[in-house]
């Protein structure tokens, strides 16, 4: 049976387009709402990534640390995040589900522990950003047991030897860092300079889905739209961010925005 | 876990970065493993390079200033009775502190990787007073990340830094202390690997600025090596070296040279920060046996909650206010090579008080943790004991919070 963030892949192709993949920080800014707004956005997006909030993040920009600082000080603990993806997946046509954060969490939990949790509140895949290959060979070997996919960044600083040992290793889905930047950093290279760097990773093993992520906003997201797929955080969890500062309902902003994304890459 | 003898401890880890098999490591976002690289590679190379040790040295010897001094605290050994109470003035040292060993060594790896920026994190000042001097002496642009908290109680670094044509960034986020600071620097390096170079103030980070800051400052021990035996003829057969441990790098740098020895003839006690009496926060990983965990890169001992998040300290000495710990101190207490105890502020001010009335001698806020262990411990040993503090800061920065704590006469 194919993982459900491959069948994603599959339908985003068969309909000419890039796979629209979001990212909220789970917890952002309860517990509820960050399930509500899930359920929301799973509508338009394809594949649904929700940040394990973290305090001391080393990748992250301003826009995700506010998100999850808020989270954190609104009390939400790791079982919230399983218990908010459990709900989610009740849902009548949910999408696949990507757990994104740092190792320490992890750790804690213990990486057999957590993979079983993963597994069975339906957690599809993981990006665990402070993990790099080759430190994560062994924990990769055990997300694919379970038939989860752990998935590889790749930056531009990456060497050509290191992708391609990398992509080697690689289950089906890699996340390729657009430039050098903490998440949600001013686009400051190309976008054709990006999808230049984007199809020569796309060439060492073509049936590898990969997806471009960091800087990606309703501006730029167009001019990328080649790529199998595409990721939008930081904007997102800065439209939470300014709409509870202008009191307004974050779920309903967050839906739109979510919306006028996917309308630009049909 | 076992310590070799013969092989510096710095290159005592295995092939992924990890001492002991556990602590240490290289936690990274994939940006940064290039770079990481690059610097081990460089590093590896220059530490063989004679012409590279023979630079260094240079500007160790006559800009630094070398050997800073060992000097005997005769009133406070007569006062507390018992064991010679020594101190090793490494405050002596240009800027006023041992940190600006790793800075040094810093800026001079920069220079031959061709960046033309550096930035670097600082908690009590330190670290960013000496980078920006550094920075200064070798031409390079500087960037001080420094927790808000920090910047308000540590004024005359920040003034210091900024003299030196600086730009310090306050971090907001956190605590806004040094936990905050190597964050929000290692995200910057993250941004702009590609043009700068970073320094991370302490034995902390990812495994190979654990390795270059506890090879900078090793030259603490060195000097003291010849010193003691310039005084005493040879190695004492009863030596305690006594050091404040908040990140690690001035503790390391101050047993380095001796760790073959017996424990029993050179022992190590690292002194944490206590946090206030009456709290129950700290920055005393090691002393208090936190989880290991991971923190900036590296696996070490480190407060945390049960979920993983990084829990917050407190102390009064910015410098020890750190919620991990090196992941060396965690190899030397695992092997049992050195042992880690804490004293709280109250102590730590009592101890500033205690030396400055019977020496000449004003150590920071850091070292006068372990003063007040020294104290403490030295009134139950025999004459014949040398116990020797590292007095590694100068606590004209500490003015501000003496002047709070302990009145006007003591600022």
């Amino acid at each position: 049976m194919l993982n459900p963030i491959d069948l994603a892949f599959k339908k985003a192709k068969k309909e000419n387009r890039p796979a629209l993949l979001t990212y909220t920080v789970a917890g952002d800014s309860t517990k509820n709402q960050s399930l509500i707004i899930l359920n929301t956005i799973s509508k338009h997006a394809d594949i649904l990534e929700l940040g394990i909030p973290h305090n001391t993040p080393v990748a992250d920009g301003s826009q995700i640390q506010t998100s999850a600082y808020r989270a954190i000080k609104n009390g939400i603990k790791i079982e919230d995040i399983f218990w908010i993806v459990k709900k989610y997946k009740k849902n009548k046509n949910p999408k696949p589900i990507i757990l994104m954060g740092y190792y320490n969490m992890i750790f804690q939990y213990g990486e057999k522990n957590f993979l079983e949790k993963c597994k069975k509140v339906g957690v599809d895949g993981l990006i665990v950003v402070d993990l790099p290959w080759p430190e994560n060979k062994s924990f990769a070997k055990k997300c694919k047991k379970k038939s989860i996919y752990l998935i590889q960044l790749l930056s531009p600083t990456t060497s050509k030897e290191r992708l391609n040992k990398i992509i080697k290793d690689s289950h089906a889905m890699n996340y390729f860092i657009s430039m050098l930047s903490t998440t949600g950093g001013k686009l400051k290279v190309s976008p054709k300079k990006i999808m230049l760097n984007y199809f020569k990773i796309k060439k060492i093993n073509p049936k590898k889905n990969v997806v471009i992520g960091f800087g990606i906003t309703e501006k730029s997201i167009k001019s990328l739209k080649k790529a199998d797929g595409l990721v939008v955080g930081s904007a997102i969890c800065k439209e939470i961010s300014v709409s509870i500062q202008k009191r307004q309902n974050p779920v309903t902003n967050v839906a739109n925005l979510v919306k006028k994304l996917k309308y630009k890459i049909l | 876990m076992k310590l070799k003898k013969g092989i510096p401890v710095i290159d005592q880890g295995n092939k992924l970065g990890f001492w002991g098999n556990k602590f240490g490591g290289n936690f990274v976002p994939e940006t940064l493993k290039k770079p990481i690289e690059d610097l081990e590679i460089l590093f590896n190379n220059l530490k063989k390079d004679k012409k590279f040790i023979a630079e260094r040295d240079k500007y160790f010897n006559n800009w630094i200033g070398t050997p800073t001094r060992f000097i005997k605290l005769k009133n406070l050994t007569k006062h507390v009775g018992g064991a010679q109470i020594w101190s090793k003035v490494v405050s002596d040292a240009n800027g006023g502190a041992h940190k600006i060993y790793n800075a040094t060594v810093h800026c001079l790896l920069a220079k031959r990787s061709g960046k033309k920026i550096i930035c670097g994190d600082t908690g009590a000042g330190y670290a960013g007073k000496m980078l920006s001097m550094a920075a200064k002496k070798f031409g390079l642009r500087c960037k001080i990340f420094m927790g808000a908290k920090d910047i308000e109680r540590q004024q005359p670094n920040v003034r210091a830094m900024k003299k030196n044509g600086a730009e310090v960034i306050p971090v907001y986020s956190g605590s806004q202390t040094l936990v905050d600071a190597v964050s929000e620097c290692m995200r910057f390096w993250v941004a702009n690997c590609d043009t700068t170079a970073m320094c991370v103030g302490s034995t902390v980070g990812p495994a190979i600025f654990v390795r270059i800051c506890g090879w900078s400052t090793s030259q603490i021990s060195r000097e003291l090596k010849v010193q003691l035996i310039n005084e005493f003829g040879s190695i004492p057969k009863k030596l305690k070296l006594y050091n404040c441990v908040g990140g690690g790098s001035s503790s390391f740098g101050f047993w380095n040279e001796f760790m073959d020895y017996d424990k029993k003839q050179c022992e190590f006690i690292g002194v944490e920060a206590g946090g206030p009496a009456k709290s129950k926060r700290h920055a005393a990983p090691l002393t208090y046996s936190s989880k290991i965990g991971i923190l900036h890169g590296a696996a070490q001992y480190v407060n945390q909650n049960s979920d993983g998040q990084i829990e917050e300290t407190e102390s009064i000495s910015a410098g020890l206010d750190y919620p991990g710990i090196s992941p060396l101190h965690c190899f030397l207490k695992d092997t049992k090579r050195a042992r880690y105890t804490a004293a709280s502020d109250e102590e730590a001010l009592k101890a500033y008080k205690l030396v400055t009335k019977y020496e000449k001698l004003r150590p920071s806020l850091e070292p006068s943790h372990a003063f007040s262990v020294a104290i403490r411990e030295a009134k139950k040993m025999s004459k014949n004991t040398i116990v020797v503090v590292n007095s590694c800061g100068d606590a004209y920065k500490d003015k501000k919070i003496l002047r709070n704590r302990l009145g006007k006469k003591y600022a």
